[in-house]
């Protein structure tokens, strides 16, 4: 990826990827929504060897912008060859639980909002037979939990939007490239208590980037998650609705 | 709660502090939790960077690179950026710290709010002498840019203001070229404190980086035995050296997995370490050319290398005798703790006449050592405070940096600017250092 648009760039993930795109001397064009905090990233990737870097403060749960903004990037890029989608909110289950305008929010901002972004960058990526798409989704979207499960069904709906993605984009020569952290140090987890399987965003953007340089379908990072997962995924449902997850 | 930040001589330990991330520089700070404190990366032996009580607002994600001018040396970055990113940014393009501390992992907030120093202070004074800009964040909201020229007062209250007046965002430094990263450096044995004098003088003139080690354990006529180190950066005939491949990876480096305990340094193992050490840099005597990774950081290839010194940890103590009084004074501290409890960390250096804007620096004219000693509890506590005492009778000064325990009444005595620093501490900031030596209860909650 040389040419890359990063979605929610101000993310702690997004950030750490965004720095060790910068080392290898990618041209970026960033998008958050804080247009300060947004600046300080962008001077960020400059001073660590971005080759190019551009900027544009937008809230990503307008849709109505995405069509221009992806075509904005790619003028101001000269071309377009990767795009990273990193924005995201946990939500707050109990308020999700109680209200649906609270759920709508989740939906709306991790799963329609990069539904209509995948769609704009899909075609483009398509008709140029070249690029690779990379979305941090979360081991969350792969079973429904009563702790959190609107967070997770907004990924689990990202995931299999995904999985079609990839499927038609095959024969394009494109990668769809699906990344399942788990429990990660940002700031979106701060009010947490944190325990030995917190990875830092540093360590899961080394293994986005590997996955991405690798063409890879689906990652879990770090990899312990491939396992723990397939053990959440294993328990009969009769059994796993019993339980306190 | 701690959240696990403590102090790096483990002494005292905070039992209760909150942490409060800084992510932006456009966060706020908290309000309605007790007293706050920045905290970088909690490289301050003593208690200057815990806050038992408070909130410590801690840096490590406000650590972006917002410039460099490759052609001045000029860098800008958010006060959480540690030297080791800036040498990291900076060697590859042909500049350097201005002037480094013994460690590498310290973030730049860190370096102004304790005004660090290094093995050229005799030439290139403090490190605050090389801040051009940085911004203050109180309190109040209020956000200041702080220069020599604009906010002058705050500026110098802020260098070697040990976190107390605010929280610093950002800071611009300015850098000093190198030809490559590589320094010629000498080893020239010590046979006792007058050769240190002797040779200081000798070398100062033609040496940008001088300092020396100390056998802790020598007494009588070999007392101050041990080894000068002294250097330059390579010159620009050397040109050939990679510049590019400037940066050992050391990230691989030892780590001291657990505690020792408690007896493990005895004078028994200390002497041994001590013989060992002075014997084996000996036969590295004359002119050799070194990567500036181990000749400044030799001790960042150990990590955690705290631990050593077992649980209950160690006390660091270090102070500026002036000349006028430094010989005497120096032979009275070295032999009284030759005696006591053994140390092996012992550095001495000469500090110059460069002053620096920050009203509580620490470094002035004179002679500096640094001595370490595991917490033995009351044995150790009486010898520190009799170095202490040796001190202040010699007119010199203790630094907070490395101090978990000097009263309120020496800090006075140190630090004549005191009364003037006062007014530009914000009054929602303090830290268990603050609180000791000015004997003030902690700040109230807003």
């Amino acid at each position: 990826m040389k040419k890359v648009l990063v979605l929610g760039a101000t993310s702690a993930i997004a950030q750490a990827a965004v720095r060790l795109l910068a080392a290898r001397g990618a041209a970026l064009y960033l998008v958050g929504r804080n247009p300060a905090n947004l600046d300080a990233v962008a001077k960020d990737a400059a001073t660590r060897g971005a080759s190019k870097v551009e900027q544009q403060a937008l809230d990503l749960d307008d849709f109505s912008a995405h069509e221009a903004l992806v075509e904005r990037a790619a003028q101001a890029l000269g071309g377009l060859d990767g795009a990273l989608i990193a924005h995201g909110v946990l939500g707050d289950q109990k308020a999700c639980e109680r209200s649906w305008a609270e759920t709508e929010k989740v939906l709306r901002t991790n799963f329609l909002s990069a539904a209509s972004l995948l769609t704009a960058l899909a075609n483009r990526f398509e008709a140029q037979k070249a690029g690779t798409l990379v979305v941090i989704s979360s081991v969350a979207g792969d079973r429904g939990r009563q702790s959190n499960y609107v967070y997770g069904a907004s990924k689990g709906a990202l995931n299999v939007f995904l999985q079609g993605l990839r499927n038609r984009l095959a024969r394009s020569g494109v990668a769809v490239v699906t990344v399942k952290p788990g429990f990660v140090d940002t700031p979106m987890t701060a009010h947490l208590p944190k325990n030995k399987l917190f990875a830092s965003p540093e360590k899961v953007a080394r293994g986005l980037l590997r996955a991405a340089d690798r063409r890879k379908n689906e990652v879990y990072v770090p990899g312990i998650w491939a396992l723990i997962m397939f053990i959440i995924r294993s328990i009969p449902e009769g059994l796993f609705k019993r339980l306190k997850l | 709660m701690t959240n696990g930040h403590q102090s790096w001589g483990r002494f005292p330990r905070a039992t209760w502090q909150a942490a409060h991330p800084i992510v932006w520089q456009t966060d706020r700070l908290p309000a309605g939790s007790g007293s706050l404190l920045p905290h970088g990366l909690g490289r301050s032996y003593g208690d200057s960077c815990l806050n038992e009580g408070g909130t410590l607002l801690t840096t490590a994600t406000l650590d972006r690179l917002l410039g460099f001018d490759a052609a001045t040396g000029v860098v800008r970055c958010e006060a959480g950026v540690t030297l080791d990113t800036l040498l990291r940014l900076a060697v590859p393009r042909g500049w350097f710290l201005p002037v480094t501390p013994g460690t590498k992992f310290v973030t730049v907030g860190g370096a102004i709010a304790n005004d660090v120093h290094g093995k050229n202070h005799h030439r290139a004074g403090a490190f605050g002498r090389y801040v051009r800009r940085l911004e203050l964040l109180r309190s109040d909201g209020s956000r200041r840019v702080c220069s020599p020229e604009e906010n002058r007062d705050w500026y110098e209250a802020t260098i070697a203001g040990l976190g107390l007046t605010g929280l610093i965002l950002w800071a611009e430094v300015q850098l000093r070229p190198i030809h490559n990263p590589f320094v010629l450096t000498e080893t020239v044995p010590l046979e006792n404190l007058d050769a240190f004098f002797e040779v200081s003088r000798e070398s100062e003139p033609d040496y940008e980086f001088t300092v020396a080690w100390l056998d802790g354990l020598a007494r009588g006529r070999g007392l101050g035995r041990g080894l000068y180190y002294r250097g330059n950066f390579a010159p620009p005939q050397l040109a050939g050296l990679p510049l590019k491949k400037s940066h050992l990876n050391r990230r691989s480096g030892l780590t001291v997995p657990f505690d020792l305990p408690g007896f493990s340094l005895n004078r028994l193992t200390v002497a041994a370490f001590n013989w060992l050490y002075y014997r084996m840099n000996l036969l590295k005597r004359g002119l050799r050319l070194q990567h500036y990774d181990p000749f400044f950081y030799p001790l960042d290839a150990v990590h955690r290398w705290n631990r050593i010194y077992g649980k209950r940890g160690f006390l660091q103590f270090q102070c500026v005798l002036p000349h006028a009084t430094a010989r005497d004074a120096l032979r009275e501290i070295l032999e009284r703790s030759a005696h006591e409890v053994p140390t092996f960390l012992n550095v001495l250096k000469t500090f110059g006449s460069v002053a620096s804007p920050g009203m509580l620096s620490f470094p002035r004219p004179g002679v500096t050592l640094a001595l370490d000693f595991a917490n033995r509890g009351e044995r150790t506590w009486r010898l520190v405070a009799e170095l202490d005492r040796i001190t202040r009778e010699a007119g010199g000064a203790v630094y907070p940096a490395k101090d978990a325990r000097m009263s309120a009444e020496n800090f006075t005595a140190y630090f004549p600017q005191l009364e003037r620093f006062k007014p530009y501490v914000d009054p929602a900031f303090s830290s268990s250092f603050w609180r000791r030596v000015t004997s003030t209860p902690p700040a109230l909650t807003r």
